[in-house]
């Protein structure tokens, strides 16, 4: 039997990986890349723990949680879309339009 | 054998994930978290939730990251200049700080040494898919609706955003 603490550490590793994705990279849609490896971290968390308990709640979590990550993909891409459309690149620190 | 299932699948998406961060190419990246969203529902039947690495396989390998893969070759966009952002010395003192304030909470933290009892031992448990469904369509129900509308709202948004300058009359 594997120790949940072994998946809450993988868990949290991963989404350490995400947020340095998110922090450093300049590529747009790297960054909503690394969003999605941050939800799956948590989810990770959530099945896991869901076992260890023996309650079912955490995987309905997990269902909810890739509902709204498809929701938020699907709005980004869009987004991402029209900026592009907007100002010709994808990098972040060219896109400071809303800045005064 | 459990612990390495465990270690292997550990391994590749942690891997996988390095890789989502360091690949210059955003199509490599792509297919790295594929790679990394293959071995997670590998890790969710591990923990004994076939359903949900099912819906694991199906939504994000199948559909987002299809999505993702459309409007990179929509894009089509080469990778310029800089590969990661400027940050000052105080952001990246911060960050060592987070890291290190991580790891103590997970090595400090005593995860229930001993596992709780199975709450009704004499029941025969259902499969795991039936027992979602059931907490779903009866607990959840509220929030199952909800989501649907999220997912509305989600669609309409998109085409909206992405269509451009419409021609409103």
């Amino acid at each position: 039997m594997v120790p949940l603490s072994w998946y809450v550490a993988l868990s949290s590793t991963l989404f350490l990986i995400g947020l340095v994705g998110v922090l450093i990279r300049r590529n747009i849609v790297i960054v909503l890349l690394c969003i999605e490896i941050m939800l799956n971290a948590v989810n990770i968390n959530f099945v896991a723990f869901s076992k260890y308990q023996h309650v079912i709640d955490g995987q309905i979590f997990v269902f909810f949680v890739i509902t709204v990550a498809a929701a938020e993909v699907a709005v980004g891409l869009g987004i991402i879309i029209a900026l592009f459309r907007l100002r010709e690149t994808i990098n972040i620190d060219e896109i400071n339009i809303l800045k005064l | 054998m459990q612990l390495a299932m465990f270690a292997y699948f550990g391994a590749a998406i942690l891997l996988s994930a390095l890789f989502v961060v360091y690949f210059r190419n955003p199509i490599y990246s792509a297919m790295a978290l594929l790679t990394m969203f293959m071995h997670i529902a590998g890790l969710y039947v591990l923990l004994e939730a076939e359903f949900l690495a099912g819906v694991q396989l199906l939504v994000y390998a199948g559909a987002i990251l299809v999505l993702y893969l459309f409007v990179v070759m929509l894009l089509n966009v080469q990778s310029r200049g800089r590969f990661v952002q400027k940050q000052t010395p105080a952001v990246i003192g911060l960050g060592v700080l987070a890291v290190i304030e991580l790891a103590t909470l997970i090595f400090h933290t005593r995860f229930y040494p001993e596992l709780p009892a199975i709450p009704h031992p004499g029941v025969p448990t259902l499969g795991n898919t039936e027992t979602i469904g059931m907490v779903l369509y009866t607990q959840y129900l509220f929030p199952f609706e909800i989501a649907s509308l999220v997912l509305l709202i989600a669609l309409v948004g998109a085409i909206v955003l992405a269509k451009g300058k419409l021609k409103y009359r």
